[in-house]
């Protein structure tokens, strides 16, 4: 299991905030898939229906779940496959070792997984001997670096050039020491010769899956490598990791849903590959894995049925979110700490390793409302971040000093011809304290903002005051 | 297994226990008929003006695409075209009827194998199913004639598609799939110009994996 850092968010924000690499990513990166994202948008006239669409899909399935997932089961079997029902990720490692086991399998490569993450499979297939092989390129050097992915689809996203270099010098140690590393294409090259012989030596493959469809009993990937593809096609053996909520109805609800996917995700119209893949190799294929395994995952799910972070099940992972999250593009994946970083991970980490450990993530941010414009699924963050909030403070975990501070404010809030009075009183005086400078450069108990910039003082009234002017002399 | 309690659990959420059988008709009428949701109207076009909006998509996402007027053009078009890239004739070709009734000795300086791709095949030879125009994605649907394996090892694939298999949107497809071929592939591939990868400073390169080149040759035929 991969160890939470999240309980370290503050301290892991000012680290990154310090941390010149990953800044330098940051800023190279982020305005390209927002840019990307919305020339795709501008492209399609009907995409804010298809989002109600996708919506709707999902609202439909969870709330016909329990059917939909036995729908699917049959279907499997029908065609072949095998479904194993894991409570957790315990039994979920387990699961997939005993596949792996009985495969006899020496190396299993992987396509890109983030439930693959959340059970830390990597890590329980080595200690038992088997060694696992990320093929995504950017999980690739993750794995070679001992490091989180920082982004759900873009998991290299905090790295440089320079870095990627690094890391294969240090790693492909067969190769001549004094290759050259001019431009992006050299890395890509070593990593697709690297990781070739890999692919064609595997026993099992493992990869994610982006829906899981009833109708037929398929299992959808996404991906622009190819690399999801090579990994189920070539080994023996296939096992899918997917956690419940993967599950749409029909072949048609897929391709609705995979129509803002993309677009939302990399800003493209349609991933390179989109694969269906229905049970094992069938009589008179020349290719194709023999047997066809899925691992179904709950882990947390269930639980978040019937509550008010239901609606975080309709999460398709695009990253749209994060791509356009002003906290995330300031400190990058890693603060987050575990393994879904951004607004999503904000309300889903919480869910999964509990509100205790993960209650700094929904304070984490600024409430600008950006991710719920752009989800896909149109999944109200700022709303679910705000219900962990009440939780943590329900449940006496957010700081005295906080609690303190908001149960004052709370007694003025309530008492509103007193709070107007208080205000007033403040922003006259601040005012007047201010109004040779115009600001403070210090402040009694606000040195979390003073410490990096002034604090402009208030200009003689409150904003309840001017409004109520501005109304009478009919300014509005 | 934890199959009941994890059923148990989701119903225990939606505050109710197995769903009554009035319920569970509607939702098997609902797999069954697969209804469609809004289709975007971008497909929505006579049949050559899919064809165009095909073949302009495929260009968009760095595929290429040589037009044909019939398949007899085929083995020209493709010998053309590994040599301007450069590349040897020797390719492994789908085990497809209509790729095998292609007089290809017309050109012999092309080496044709039969069947699936290995590590060491250089250019791949496929049978489309279909074109979907909304994206210019090709749908390759496996069958002992199409394997996989020939859209992912060779540097290079050339992609056979009639101009009559050529549809606006996925779910024509879809159709389509299901009247022709019934039950459902064991693997249903879609696939949208060259492989590609952005994770090296989300700076998309070509070539990632999969094949670096994509090159459709589209036959003209007429509609059925």
């Amino acid at each position: 299991m991969h160890i939470a850092t999240s309980p370290a968010f503050k301290e892991n924000a000012h680290v990154a905030l310090a941390n010149a690499g990953l800044q330098k990513a940051l800023a190279r990166s982020g305005p390209s898939f927002i840019a990307r994202r919305a020339s795709a948008v501008a492209g399609l006239p009907e995409f804010e229906k298809l989002r109600d669409t996708a919506r709707d899909i999902k609202n439909h399935t969870l709330a016909n779940l329990d059917f939909y997932l036995e729908a699917y089961e049959a279907k499997v079997l029908e065609s072949g496959g095998k479904v194993h029902w894991c409570a957790d990720a315990e039994e979920a490692r387990q699961a997939v070792l005993a596949i792996c086991q009985a495969a006899g399998a020496r190396t299993v490569t992987k396509g890109k997984s983030m439930i693959g993450e959340e059970i830390a499979i990597n890590d329980h297939l080595e200690r038992h001997g088997i060694t696992p092989i990320e093929t995504d390129l950017g999980e690739y050097i993750i794995q070679l670096r001992h490091e989180l992915p920082s982004h759900i689809i873009a998991p290299a996203f905090h790295l440089n050039l320079e870095d990627w270099e690094d890391t294969f010098r240090k790693t492909h140690t067969d190769l001549p020491s004094d290759r050259q590393f001019n431009e992006r294409r050299d890395v890509l090259i070593e990593a697709r010769t690297k990781l070739r012989s890999k692919f064609l030596a595997a026993d099992v493959g493992i990869t994610g899956a982006n829906f899981l469809i009833a109708e037929t009993g398929s299992s959808v990937i996404v991906t622009n490598e190819g690399n999801g593809d090579l990994t189920q096609t070539l080994p023996r053996v296939h096992i899918v990791l997917a956690s419940i909520e993967k599950c749409v109805p029909t072949l048609e609800d897929a391709t609705s849903l995979l129509r803002v996917l993309a677009r939302s995700a990399t800003g493209q119209d349609f991933s390179v590959y989109t694969t269906f893949s229905t049970g094992a190799r069938r009589a008179g294929d020349l290719d194709g894995p023999e047997e066809y395994h899925v691992v179904l995952i709950d882990n947390g799910r269930s639980a978040m049925m019937g509550t008010e972070f239901q609606e975080m099940l309709r999460c398709i992972r695009c990253a749209a979110c994060m791509n356009h999250c002003p906290v995330y593009g300031a400190v990058g994946g890693h603060a987050y700490g575990w393994v879904y970083p951004g607004p999503m991970g904000s309300v889903l980490t919480p869910g999964l390793i509990g509100v205790d450990k993960a209650g700094h993530l929904p304070n984490a941010s600024t409430f600008c409302g950006k991710c719920e414009s752009v989800c896909p699924v149109r999944i109200p963050l700022p709303k679910l971040m705000r219900h962990w909030r009440e939780r943590e403070f329900e449940r006496h975990l957010s700081p005295t000093a906080q609690r303190a501070n908001l149960a004052l404010w709370a007694f003025f809030a309530r008492r509103p011809g007193l709070y107007r009075l208080a205000t007033r009183a403040a922003a006259v005086g601040m005012g007047l304290f201010g109004r040779k400078k115009g600001r403070f450069a210090k402040m009694p108990m606000a040195s979390g903002w003073t410490n990096g910039r002034d604090l402009p003082a208030p200009e003689g009234d409150t904003f309840f005051a001017r409004y109520a002017k501005a109304q009478r002399v009919g300014q509005i | 297994m934890s199959k009941q309690s994890i059923l148990t659990a989701i119903r225990r959420g939606l505050k109710r226990g197995p769903l009554p059988s009035d319920q569970t008709t509607m939702l098997r009428g609902r797999l069954a008929q697969h209804p469609r949701h809004l289709i975007p109207a971008r497909s929505r076009l006579p049949h050559a003006e899919q064809v165009e909006l095909f073949v302009r998509n495929v260009e968009k996402e760095f595929g290429s695409v040589t037009r044909v007027p019939d398949m007899d053009s085929v083995p020209g078009a493709v010998a053309d075209y590994l040599a301007a890239q450069n590349l040897p004739g020797r390719m492994v070709m789908a085990p497809h009827a209509e790729l095998q009734a292609i007089p290809w000795s017309a050109r012999p300086l092309l080496e044709i194998r039969e069947g699936r791709a290995e590590g060491t095949d250089a250019v791949s030879v496929q049978h489309a199913f279909a074109g979907i125009a909304e994206t210019g994605t090709l749908m390759l649907p496996s069958a002992p004639d199409r394997p996989v394996t020939l859209n992912l090892l060779a540097d290079t694939e050339v992609v056979v598609l009639r101009a009559s298999a050529v549809l606006g949107a996925y779910e024509e497809g879809w159709d389509r799939l299901r009247t022709e071929i019934g039950a459902m592939p064991r693997n249903v591939m879609f696939i949208t110009g060259p492989s590609r990868s952005a994770d090296i400073e989300q700076t998309l390169e070509l070539g990632a994996h999969g094949p670096r080149r994509l090159h459709v040759v589209l036959v003209e035929d007429s509609p059925r």
